[in-house]
């Protein structure tokens, strides 16, 4: 009996069963499209927070003060000591001392209100000096950012973020406007482009202005959040990390590395930290998405065992008629593995389509993984054939006198 | 569930085989039974369903193996057919000796050699006349086109070529059985096995065909059938009555 005649007799007894058939596929078909759904959900969120990661610079490195390893004492949050100064910031820039950092830029953070004529919005303020936009891989698409003469002048100017400006009311003309903070008025000089969000934080919607206005008439201290540091191409990251920490370890007379008030992270390590925390969330889903496939392939097994039982008397024919052990367990295999490849081609289908239209009302993208939709469609029918062997076996083995016997 | 020990005793029977028939030696017969035994085992309990079968079936012949139920005259039609092992006892099936088989021969020889006529037709309730009739020839390995001009020949035979491809469901019982037939004719078997035909036919039908075998018979087909109605019995041409797992008379049929 050749493969032909086999597959077209098992599709005869597929189709002879509608509903039963319909309901084994269904199994199958919710285990490949959760599976082709998972995968593509943690894809899309893995290539979504990388893109995120990304755009915060390449080269970059981050300093943030407090330790990242416990030395005795009361110790801060991390990010939260303020060990950090604009002079550390200002050293890290020389090059004689750092010839790898090509550019730094600290930051100071704080949320406040912020008032344009009859408007306000509250958004995070941050104090800065001009290379933020080389260092943030930022530009300036309306007017100007303040310059290094307004830092050391403390200018009360501000440049804004796009959202922030929208919100503000000064999307159209904001150039020359007031913005006022509690009691500080700044003239706006600039917008920044659109960056879009990444993660927690909108990078659309803060007010950047000189770091000296911000350290005496804002947080009144002249500690800084971060120290955002440019190495001077991606092979120098390793050489830019130990000028700084040895740099800022000389500055803060700390003798140990060990005892560092700061630490350094690359923006590799962040990326690497974020995507293996997609990575377990994405296993995780398609362990939940195996589960169902695994109760799939059981239901082709339960429903294969079940037809061997119904057709007994028809396997005893076929076998008086000549048909070989082979034949049968032939029969019965193609018969699971033709529900299993029904069930992952539809699966898939569904999947696709999922994949396509629940972007819309979700947030999160799904990328669609070709490796994971071949993948489940070949499992689909392996599970079909895997779990087809037991009941094949069974029919094959039945002594054609007792089948034929049976009622 | 009685289950059967699938072991062959080969006793190696070298004498003339004629010492266990009424018919004169000749050709290679193409039964030949040599002291058959069928036990089963239900629980602790031996059951001799066949106690020493000698038979001789040459080419050509109609026998009616005729018996009560119970007699062991389905067991005997088991082995005939190679559904089933003998306890004991060798069988040769056109000089072959069955007993030393495997499965796969075992099909082999089902499908080329057998023609089974069942009393419950055993026709697959999916698959129209025509698919019905080409299965033997899909084991046998032949292709679509050939299968399709022997099953239609084949049913042409029977009478049936103008419900080729009629479902069983819409086919009269006479007509289900024909069709049964047709299938155990295209493949030109050695030997045709009719368990009961008439068993579940209304007296018409069951003249049509019994007359059909009897046709078949002519046309110079062995036909062994196996009843319990003496009526029936009465359209071969020699008569075995087979009582409590013993041949207890084997005569010509009396017209």
């Amino acid at each position: 009996m050749n493969l032909l005649e086999t597959v077209r007799s098992a599709i005869e007894a597929i189709v002879s069963h509608r509903l039963r058939s319909a309901l084994t596929v269904l199994g199958m078909l919710i285990g490949i499209a959760a599976v082709i759904m998972t995968v593509g959900l943690g894809e899309g969120a893995t290539s979504s927070v990388n893109s995120a990661i990304s755009s915060l610079g390449t080269n970059l490195l981050i300093v943030t003060p407090g330790s990242s390893k416990s030395s005795g004492g009361v110790q801060g949050g991390f990010g939260s000591a303020t060990t950090l100064t604009y002079a550390d910031s200002l050293a890290l820039g020389t090059h004689i001392v750092a010839p790898a950092i090509k550019a730094e830029t600290p930051t100071t953070m704080s949320f406040a209100e912020v008032k344009a004529g009859t408007k306000n919005w509250s958004t995070q303020i941050i104090g800065t000096t001009p290379t933020y936009l080389a260092v943030r891989d930022r530009s300036v698409t309306i007017g100007s950012f303040f310059t290094a003469a307004d830092v050391k002048k403390q200018t009360d100017v501000a440049v804004l973020g796009a959202t922030t400006a929208e919100e503000l009311g000064l999307g159209f003309d904001p150039i020359g406007q007031t913005i006022d903070i509690g009691n500080l008025s700044l003239t706006v000089v600039g917008v920044l482009n659109s960056a879009g969000s990444s993660g927690a934080t909108n990078e659309d919607d803060m007010v950047l202005l000189p770091i000296t206005v911000a350290q005496s008439q804002i947080t009144g201290s002249d500690s800084v959040q971060n120290i955002y540091l440019e190495a001077t191409s991606q092979g120098t990251l390793g050489t830019a990390y130990t000028e700084a920490s040895d740099e800022l370890l000389s500055m803060h007379q700390i003798k140990t590395p060990s005892d560092a008030d700061f630490t350094i992270t690359s923006q590799s390590t962040i990326e690497a930290t974020a995507t293996s925390v997609d990575k377990t969330l994405t296993v995780l889903l398609a362990g939940i998405a195996a589960i169902s496939l695994l109760v799939g392939g059981i239901g082709i097994m339960n429903i294969m065992l079940v037809s061997v039982t119904e057709r007994i008397r028809e396997i005893g024919l076929r076998k008086a008629l000549g048909a070989t052990p082979a034949a049968i367990r032939g029969q019965f295999l193609v018969e699971a593995s033709v529900l299993g490849l029904t069930g992952g081609l539809m699966g898939a289908g569904i999947g696709l389509i999922g994949a396509v239209v629940l972007p819309h009302f979700i947030s999160n993208s799904i990328a669609i993984e070709w490796w994971a939709v071949a993948g489940s469609i070949g499992v689909a029918v392996a599970i079909g054939l895997g779990f087809g062997v037991y009941p094949a076996t069974r029919a094959a083995r039945l002594a054609p006198m007792e089948a034929l016997r049976s009622e | 569930m009685t289950t059967s020990s699938p072991e062959v005793v080969g006793t190696n029977l070298e004498g003339p085989l004629s010492e266990h028939t009424l018919e004169p030696a000749g050709a290679t017969p193409i039964v030949s039974l040599a002291d058959i035994h069928k036990d089963y085992q239900t629980g602790s309990i031996t059951v001799e369903a066949l106690r020493g079968i000698s038979l001789r079936v040459d080419d050509g012949e109609f026998v009616a193996i005729i018996g009560p139920s119970g007699s062991g005259k389905s067991t005997l039609m088991h082995i005939l057919g190679c559904l089933d092992h003998p306890t004991s006892g060798k069988y040769l099936l056109a000089g072959v000796d069955v007993g030393e088989m495997d499965e796969r021969a075992l099909a082999e020889v089902r499908n080329r050699r057998i023609g089974f006529v069942f009393q419950q037709f055993n026709l697959l309730g999916t698959l129209s006349a025509a698919r019905n009739v080409e299965l033997p020839l899909i084991y046998a390995g032949f292709d679509r086109r050939t299968r399709r001009a022997l099953a239609a020949a084949s049913l042409d035979r029977v009478g049936l070529s103008h419900r080729m491809e009629h479902r069983p469901s819409e086919l009269s019982g006479g007509q289900q059985q024909r069709v049964a037939v047709a299938r155990a004719l295209v493949t030109e078997p050695t030997l045709i096995l009719a368990d009961e035909p008439t068993g579940n036919l209304d007296s018409s039908s069951a003249e049509e065909v019994l007359n059909l075998l009897a046709e078949l018979h002519q046309a110079g087909r062995t036909v062994i059938l196996i009843t319990h109605d003496i009526e029936t019995a009465s359209t071969a041409q020699r008569v075995v009555r087979i009582r409590d797992g013993l041949i207890q008379s084997d005569e010509a049929a009396s017209r």
